[in-house]
């Protein structure tokens, strides 16, 4: 993997005002994208994995967004200082983006063809009817059949998935830098889901882009994610290499969310809860956001914020756990197991796959 | 291991509740338009257990359930609940006492609490409905205990859906379910809308009150990964039939028909290396697709193990079974 960084967003924090006063949607996040990587975000709904990529591609609303601090380099241009003229050049061309429900994304009363096209003929000024051949090319690549019958049917005549297709088209018609899907595959059956991501880690490996991905299911992630960043409350908590996250997890918070998930194994039966729910960022707690529903909180989390404690060049974990004075804690069962396969995985064997090799040269 | 034979409900308790024999549900029938919605659906679920049923969008599991609960008249077939044919349910008492006895919880927490009623008022209705309390203050008493059984807040009554949390509002929708003291509750797709750490809490819950009041369920969703957890038995749907039914752990050890095949392999697992080594497999809808209809259905292979199929394709299922079988002991030894 090639070691370029593309975009790099730093201290990013981000405010709603709303009725009932100020929600720090986005408390200070920080990462970076490589070239040719899929970054996943997990989190839970409100955790500002959506409203801090959306900041990426300025999409969020004018009138009662508050962007507080940080900054969003693409290829070293911050983002955020252009002018929404210049920003129009980038978005869709530069960083494209998929979204989740494909039928309200799409204009119904369009036909799909068009819209493919459309974005082909703002941005790179070619004629109508090369955008129309490069369209054609663009819906076969993406697997829609019968592309010049197809070229002329609407939204509506489309199944979830074809939609979704589509919207990928769009995503790639100019042939960006980053996509950024938001929760693409939500929407849709198992087995579409399949095809859908299929088709994605197709193209990432034909066309070289660079991927932020935006989830709630851990198993899509493990999918399709180089590099892992959980998000809990606007802030992330917990980032790494795929194989770290999912086999070495740090922070409580990951642990339960790995915990929470049913394996396909036999004879479970016990299911790790995370008790409560997210906290209210009208009124972000004091300390580590994650305590009052954390069974291994110290006392520390409830009073001070913890700093990202290094686990290997590519982790990093935000909890007082990692601290070098904190109390040794016995994570959940599921954890453990996880933990045993990093070892076998990182301890034991020293070859192993290309996406691990980064951690292995730091652990050993 | 439940797979190695032994029987999940001993044989002689095994008591169907629900039998569904060869249920049609068209919409627009007879019309240009028509949808065949659930085509031939045939199953049984028996008092106690958890009976998941899985498949995509648009294969007739919701319909199903919607047709066993009587919301709409059904177009073909038969629905037995406790022995007695839905179909004949037609005095306004008689449906009073069958709604009682059978409850739903939906998808979407916010769609299905009126917004504009309290919690209490949500919960207390179907209490007054059913005439099961006398008066207000034992009404009250009666939503507070039912709120505390689902892990609110007695506090929460006096409280509207909107002040809730998805999760929250999902426990509203389940005790509201739990109030008229039923027997059978349909989950449709009851925790599909909710976080992952919030769904385990609700998945949890249903279990716990399953055991303390003695419930059986039919579980209706598409996440086959939670279905596995809840459910005692699993049936499979696609485009409108049942195309395999067998025991949780046995579909998952031994998928004999080829479309549950493809929608094990299509399941995300939270596992990087477990993903990198995948084989998917696609199903193509012909398979299941037979020109002529004799000697068609739903056969068993082995005890509890139905597949929709030929009948000359029962050999086939029947071998391919031991050969999984063979393989999981092995891999479990």
């Amino acid at each position: 993997m090639e070691d370029k960084t593309i975009l790099e967003v730093k201290d990013l924090a981000i405010s709603f005002q709303t009725f009932e006063g100020v929600v720090k949607a986005v408390r200070g996040v920080d990462f970076t994208l490589k070239k040719g990587e899929t970054l996943a975000i997990v989190g839970e709904s409100g955790s500002g994995k959506s409203v801090s990529t959306k900041a990426i591609n300025r999409l969020l609303p004018k009138k009662n967004t508050m962007i507080e601090s940080g900054e969003i380099l693409f290829e070293g241009t911050d983002l955020l200082k252009l002018s929404e003229k210049e920003m129009q050049k980038v978005r869709g061309n530069d960083i494209a983006m998929i979204f989740q429900d494909p039928m309200t994304s799409l204009n119904p009363t369009m036909q799909v063809g068009k819209q493919i096209a459309e974005p082909i003929v703002t941005h790179k000024g070619v004629s109508k009817e090369e955008a129309k051949k490069q369209a054609l090319d663009l819906m076969d690549l993406v697997g829609i059949k019968n592309p010049t019958e197809n070229y002329k049917s609407y939204p509506h005549q489309f199944s979830g998935g074809m939609r979704q297709r589509v919207m990928i088209a769009i995503a790639l018609a100019c042939e960006p830098k980053v996509l950024i899907a938001d929760e693409p595959t939500t929407a849709l059956d198992v087995t579409i889901q399949a095809q859908i991501l299929g088709l994605m880690n197709k193209l990432k490996k034909e066309l070289d882009t660079s991927i932020i991905f935006i989830t709630h299911d851990l198993g899509v992630v493990a999918q399709m994610a180089d590099r892992v960043a959980v998000m809990y409350a606007g802030q992330i908590v917990e980032h790494g290499t795929a194989d770290e996250i999912f086999y070495n997890p740090m922070h409580p918070y990951t642990w339960g969310l790995l915990a929470s998930m049913p394996t396909l194994d036999v004879g479970q039966t016990d299911l790790y809860t995370i008790p409560g729910s997210p906290p209210n960022l009208l009124h972000p707690p004091v300390g580590d956001a994650f305590a009052p529903r954390n069974e291994f909180a110290l006392e520390i989390d409830f009073h001070e914020e913890p700093d990202m404690f290094k686990v290997s060049d590519t982790h990093y974990a935000k909890t007082w756990l990692l601290h070098p004075s904190a109390p040794a804690v016995e994570p959940p069962e599921e954890v453990r197991r996880r933990k045993a396969k990093f070892e076998s995985l990182y301890m034991g064997k020293e070859e192993i796959n290309e996406m691990g090799g980064e951690a292995l040269g730091s652990r050993s | 291991m439940r797979w190695e034979g032994k029987p999940l409900v001993a044989e002689a308790e095994k008591k169907a509740i629900v039998e569904i024999s060869e249920l049609k549900q068209y919409f627009n029938a007879g019309k240009k338009n028509e949808v065949r919605a659930v085509k031939d659906v045939s199953f049984s679920i028996y008092e106690g257990e958890t009976f998941g049923l899985v498949g995509e969008s648009g294969s007739g599991k919701s319909t199903t359930g919607r047709a066993l609960i009587k919301l709409g008249d059904i177009t073909g077939g038969q629905i037995s609940y406790k022995g007695q044919d839905i179909n004949d349910i037609k005095r306004r008492k008689d449906l009073l006492s069958f709604r009682k006895s059978m409850q739903m919880i939906f998808q979407d927490p916010y769609a299905s609490l009126n917004p504009r009623l309290t919690v209490k008022e949500i919960i207390g209705g179907a209490l007054k409905v059913h005439g099961m309390t006398e008066n207000s203050k034992e009404r009250t008493k009666r939503v507070y205990e039912l709120l505390e059984s689902v892990g609110l807040n007695r506090q929460f009554a006096n409280r509207y859906p909107s002040e809730f949390s998805g999760g929250q509002c999902q426990r509203v929708g389940i005790a509201r379910a739990l109030a008229v003291e039923p027997d059978f509750i349909i989950c449709d797709e009851a925790i599909s809308a909710l976080d992952v750490s919030i769904q385990a809490q609700v998945v949890n819950l249903l279990k716990e009150l399953k055991d303390k009041n003695n419930l059986t369920y039919l579980f209706i969703a598409h996440d086959l990964s939670m279905v596995k957890y809840i459910s005692d038995r699993i049936g499979v749907m696609n485009s409108g039939r049942v195309l395999e039914v067998c025991e949780a752990d046995e579909l998952y050890i031994a998928p004999l028909h080829p479309y549950t095949e493809s929608l094990l392999s299509a399941i995300p697992t939270p596992d990087p290396e477990a993903e990198r080594r995948r084989v998917r497999t696609e199903y193509d809808p012909k398979y299941h697709h037979y020109d002529d209809h004799s000697n068609v259905g739903l056969h068993e292979i082995a005890p509890e193990h139905f597949i929709y199929c030929h009948k000359d394709e029962i050999a086939l299922y029947k071998k391919k079974r031991e050969k999984l079988l063979r393989q999981a002991k092995q891999q479990y030894a």
